[in-house]
This record gives structure tokens, C-alpha cells and sequence, in this order.
């Protein structure tokens, strides 16, 4: 049995005056201890679904979500409300996209971190130690001094750090990162893929990674969903996916990548309508 | 940079710039200590070319761009920029007699400057004027840089407004249906407001507002760091388009050395405030001199 079985996933957003289809019917399962990327553009729906795992999206008539979401084997949209709380951050963790605005700029880096600990480690005797453990493994120099930082004090690359040092400190089965690395340069990025890739070993973590760029999932996923228009539209494994793209929108999507080396006139664009067909 | 016997005059020439920020601290916040943002910087960027300026963030690479336009204040070294032929009567505010407005208030440093140039980087911000309608600026976050409370009209005038006073509403509105169509936007998208708008189009948005007082010369930090890959192939077309059709010259200012290799003549590699690298593009790719810039290149994802 898989670790996370969606099936015929459909998330609908209920406007003044019309209905915005976010995601219209995608199955796709994650496996322990193996890495999904979902590979689209701003707007195609990868991370709504990504939220709707652990239902973040607002609650109907605004968002309508249908479909089924196996987390090992107990359907997520089917759960009362309460029981939730111990599936976010516990069993399915977050990393968002842009960690200046995702970390609480009026408390600490460590109080935060703490705050997940407390709530779903009761048990855990030495909250202070564990974050400090938690900050230490993702590779933040001094812990104990930056326990009492607040994020402002702080570079982008080591908020991310704080982000994901957050996010392991339950030791969650499933770590969704969604396009952790877009608001940070190059050099960092590496650095933070190469952080989640050790961790990933460490922990035997699945991971769901969101991102609008296939440069960046070639040696780290095992499987690719490409998403389009809220619909999926190519699926497989990375090297096949990479090597050898069948749908025009995955070539397209690898071909504007601009690459090193092969200096070209003009970037390639993406011809959305002709995509429509 | 190389020399080459082809190579057009500069239009922009930096030396020694220094950018140097104060540390306060103790009991009356004394200076105690400085941040050298910028130490030492010395490059040119020819007419009609790409310079583009890459390094971390924290490397000073945007202090250079903002030092230029007096956006961030200097503490030595001098700018140049390329004294071209006055403006028509017509564009000059009015009131003012045109006079002052080439009155170089520092004459003694503009005497080293080379055949053509005049220290900018000297001047007092209203001798600086008519220079800063000739060098324009695109931001890096098209979600932060438009005012949400304008119309995309009152956005683009707004350059209008402050250089070409003289223009009546009917030669603005026209300027600005023009400008709509050189960014590929829909004529219709100037009675509406940024919200409406996705990441690439506010980018363009920010390019037409660049280009309404007919720049020579951009400065474009990071204009597509936030935008997914697809748009930002769109955005780096345009900007080279643009280039083509106007006659633009960039110092184009990013992280991802791929994208700076593509659109750039010369690449300027930045670390801790110093210059550690210039050449032509082709060159830094297939010939890396300094650790630093390996080390960039290392960390461009490939496929």
C-alpha cells in the first residue's frame, strides 16, 4: 500500500460569479522513502493539491475538494476536523515557498520551532535541546545563540534553514516542499537541495517537491508529475521524463531553460493556446 | 575588459566606486565599525551592449546599480556617464533656464574625466536630473515595485509627469498606448490596477514605466528572479528585443549566471563587494579564472 494514494483529486474555488477550476481530477501515489516532483508553471494547480493534503484550503462553499486522499489508508477529506491536527506537521510537514513571510517576524526562531514540538511531542522532557538539535542538523552555525534570533536578523538561505529545521522537528513521514529554493540564489539553492537530500537519508522521508523548474529535480527525484491547466500531463520517472518528454508542454517547458554554454538568439517561449489545442 | 578594436565608446564609466555604510554602537552611537558594501569597483559598459553583474546576494551588485542613479550614496570614486548633444527646448520643464541644468557643481572632478564624459557621481542630485531621465531602472520584485493604489496609466505617466512637464494629456496618453504595445500589453490594461495582473505582466509593466522617458541606458536588477522559467524567457525576449529596436544599453543585474550568460556582452563577477572577474561572456563560461566564479558556475543546475 502506498504511503499517499490520491485519486481523482478535483478542487474547485467559488468566485462572484463563476467557478474556477484549480484542479480537475488527478490521481497520482507516493511510495515511503521516494521523492515526487511536481513540475508546472504559476497557475497550474500543483500547489493547491499540495495543500489540499492536509485540507490548508479555506473550507466550502469557497473551495470544494473532491475526490480521495488515502494517507495510509484513512481517507484526509473524510476526517473530522480535529483529528487533523495531528496529521500537519506530524505526519505531513510543509516547507513554503517564500520563508520571509512564512516564519512569525514578532517571536524567535527557536519559540517557533518549539511550538511544533510542544504540540505534537508532549512527551519530549528537553523542548530547548531538540530545537537546538533541529537547528544544528540543518546546518545553522551556533544554535544555542541562534535559538533567540528573530527572523529578521537573518539571511533568506538561513530562514529556509529554520523552515525546514521547523518541519523535520517532528520527524514527519512526508515533507512537502513547495519550490523551496525560488527566492534564493544559485549557490544557496545548492546548498539547501543538497540539506534535503542528506536529511531525506537520514530520516527516510518521502518528499513531495513543487517547482516550476526541472533544472533542479534531475539527480534528486525518483518520479515527475507535469502539471498543466490543473490537469497532469505527463507522469513517469525522472530520467525517462527528462530524457525523452512526450507532451509538448513538458519540451517546452525544459527547452526555456536557458543552459550554460549554448548561447541561443532567442530564449524558447511557451505558445500557451496551441497547448489548448 | 578585453580590448577589441570594435568595441563601441563606453557609455557609462565606473572607477574606484566605494560604497561604504556606517556601524553605530556604544554610548552615542559613535561609528564604530563600517560595512564595505562596495569596495573598489572599476568597469565601463560600452554603448549598445549588455554588462551583466552577478554574485550572491549580499555581494553589492545591486548597491552598484543604485549608487549610479544616487539611489545609494557613494563615498569615493567617480561615475561617468557620456555627455551627449542637450535635449530639445521643448522636453526642459518651462520655468527653469536650461543653463543650470548642465552646471557641473564639482568642475574640479569632472577634469579627469575622459574625452566626453562628465562625472555623475559628483553631481548634486538637480545637476544630476536630466541624466537621471537617460538612466532608467526595472526592479526585481514586479510585486513590490508597482504602487497597488495607481492605475497602470497613472504608473507609467508618472515618469511622464516629472521629465516632459510640458505635455499635455493627449501626447501622454498616446506615449503610453504606444508603450502598452512595445511590452506586448493589452491596450485596455491601463485603466486597471497591478492586482490584476500576473508576475510577468507587472514586469512588463515595470519595463514600459522604464522606457517612457526614452532611456539610453537601463539598469535591470534582477528582473526576472521571481518569475517562473517560462515567463522569464518571455521577459529576457522582450528586454533583447527592446534592445534591437531602441538601441538600449543594460547593466543587467542577476544571480543565475545562465540567464547573465545569455543576454550578456560582458559578464562582471561580484564577491564581497570586489570585482574578482570581467569577461566576455563565452569566456567565463569555457574559461573561469577565480575560485568564486567556479563556484558559481558549479552551482547552475543542469539537466
Amino acid at each position: 500500500m502506498p504511503l499517499l494514494d490520491v485519486k481523482d483529486l478535483k478542487i474547485n474555488f467559488q468566485g462572484r460569479d463563476r467557478v474556477t477550476e484549480a484542479v480537475k481530477g488527478i490521481s497520482f501515489h507516493l511510495d515511503e522513502g521516494k521523492t515526487l516532483a511536481v513540475v508546472g508553471e504559476s497557475g497550474s494547480g500543483k500547489s493547491v493539491t499540495a495543500m489540499s493534503l492536509t485540507r490548508l484550503l479555506p473550507e466550502p462553499p469557497t473551495c470544494q475538494i473532491s475526490g480521495e486522499i488515502f494517507l495510509r489508508g484513512q481517507d484526509v477529506l473524510k476526517m473530522p476536523k480535529r483529528d487533523l491536527r495531528s496529521i500537519r506537521g506530524k505526519e505531513i510537514a510543509y516547507i513554503f515557498q517564500e520563508p520571509s513571510t512564512s516564519l512569525n517576524p514578532v517571536f524567535t526562531v527557536g519559540y517557533q520551532i518549539a511550538e511544533a514540538i510542544k504540540l505534537h511531542v508532549p512527551e519530549e522532557r528537553d523542548v530547548p535541546g531538540r530545537v537546538v538539535n533541529a537547528l544544528r542538523q540543518v546546518g545553522i552555525r551556533d544554535p544555542e545563540k541562534r535559538y533567540k534570533a528573530y527572523p529578521h536578523e537573518m539571511s533568506g538561505g538561513m530562514q529556509q534553514r529554520v523552515m525546514i529545521a521547523m518541519a523535520l522537528a517532528c520527524e514527519p513521514k512526508i515533507l512537502v516542499a513547495d519550490e523551496p529554493t525560488t527566492a534564493l540564489d544559485v549557490t544557496i539553492q545548492a546548498q539547501i537541495m543538497e540539506l534535503l537530500k542528506e536529511l531525506r537519508q537520514k530520516h527516510t522521508m518521502s518528499i513531495i517537491l513543487i517547482t516550476h523548474n526541472f533544472g533542479i529535480i534531475k539527480d534528486f527525484a525518483d518520479e515527475v508529475l507535469v502539471m498543466f491547466r490543473g490537469q497532469i500531463v505527463e507522469s513517469g520517472p525522472t530520467e525517462e521524463v527528462l530524457g525523452n518528454p512526450q507532451h509538448p508542454y513538458t519540451k517546452a517547458l525544459i527547452a526555456c531553460i536557458p543552459r550554460l554554454g549554448a548561447k541561443q538568439h532567442r530564449l524558447t517561449t511557451i505558445d500557451h493556446e496551441s497547448l489548448v489545442g | 575588459m578585453p580590448e577589441s578594436v570594435e568595441q563601441p565608446p563606453p557609455l557609462l564609466e565606473v572607477r574606484d566606486l566605494k560604497v561604504y555604510y556606517p556601524i553605530h554602537g556604544g554610548l552615542m552611537r559613535r561609528v564604530v565599525d563600517q560595512v564595505k558594501a562596495v569596495d573598489g569597483v572599476s568597469f565601463a559598459v560600452p554603448k549598445g551592449t549588455t554588462v551583466g553583474l552577478v554574485g550572491e546576494s549580499g555581494s553589492g551588485k545591486t548597491t552598484i546599480g543604485r549608487s549610479i542613479i544616487k539611489l545609494a550614496p557613494m563615498t569615493s570614486g567617480q561615475i561617468f556617464y557620456a555627455d551627449s548633444p542637450p535635449l530639445a527646448e521643448s522636453d526642459l520643464p518651462p520655468s527653469e533656464p536650461k543653463q543650470t541644468y548642465y552646471d557641473n557643481t564639482l568642475g574640479d572632478a569632472s577634469s579627469s574625466a575622459p574625452p566626453g564624459m562628465k562625472d555623475i557621481g559628483a553631481m548634486t542630485r538637480p545637476a544630476f536630473f536630466p541624466y537621471r531621465k537617460k538612466i532608467q531602472m526595472v526592479f526585481q520584485d514586479p510585486f513590490n515595485s508597482l504602487n497597488p493604489r495607481m492605475t497602470i496609466e497613472q504608473i507609467i505617466s508618472e515618469p511622464l509627469d516629472i521629465h516632459f512637464p510640458a505635455w499635455d494629456k493627449a501626447k501622454k496618453s498616446a506615449r503610453i498606448l504606444d508603450l502598452l504595445g512595445k511590452v506586448n500589453l493589452p491596450a485596455d490594461s491601463r485603466s486597471r490596477y497591478p492586482h490584476e495582473f500576473s508576475g510577468g505582466q507587472r514586469q512588463r509593466i515595470g519595463i514600459a514605466r522604464a522606457l517612457a522617458v526614452e532611456p539610453e541606458f537601463i539598469i535591470c536588477d534582477e528582473p526576472v528572479s521571481a518569475l517562473d522559467v517560462s515567463v522569464q524567457a518571455q521577459i529576457v525576449n522582450l528586454l533583447q528585443d527592446l534592445q534591437e529596436e531602441l538601441g538600449l544599453t543594460y547593466l543587467f543585474i542577476a544571480h543565475d549566471l545562465a540567464v547573465v550568460e545569455h543576454i550578456s556582452d560582458f559578464v562582471l563577477v561580484m564577491n564581497q563587494g570586489k570585482l574578482v572577474e570581467q569577461a566576455t561572456s563565452e569566456e567565463i563560461y569555457s574559461n573561469p579564472q577565480d575560485p568564486y566564479t567556479k563556484k558559481l558556475l558549479a552551482a547552475v543546475p543542469s539537466l
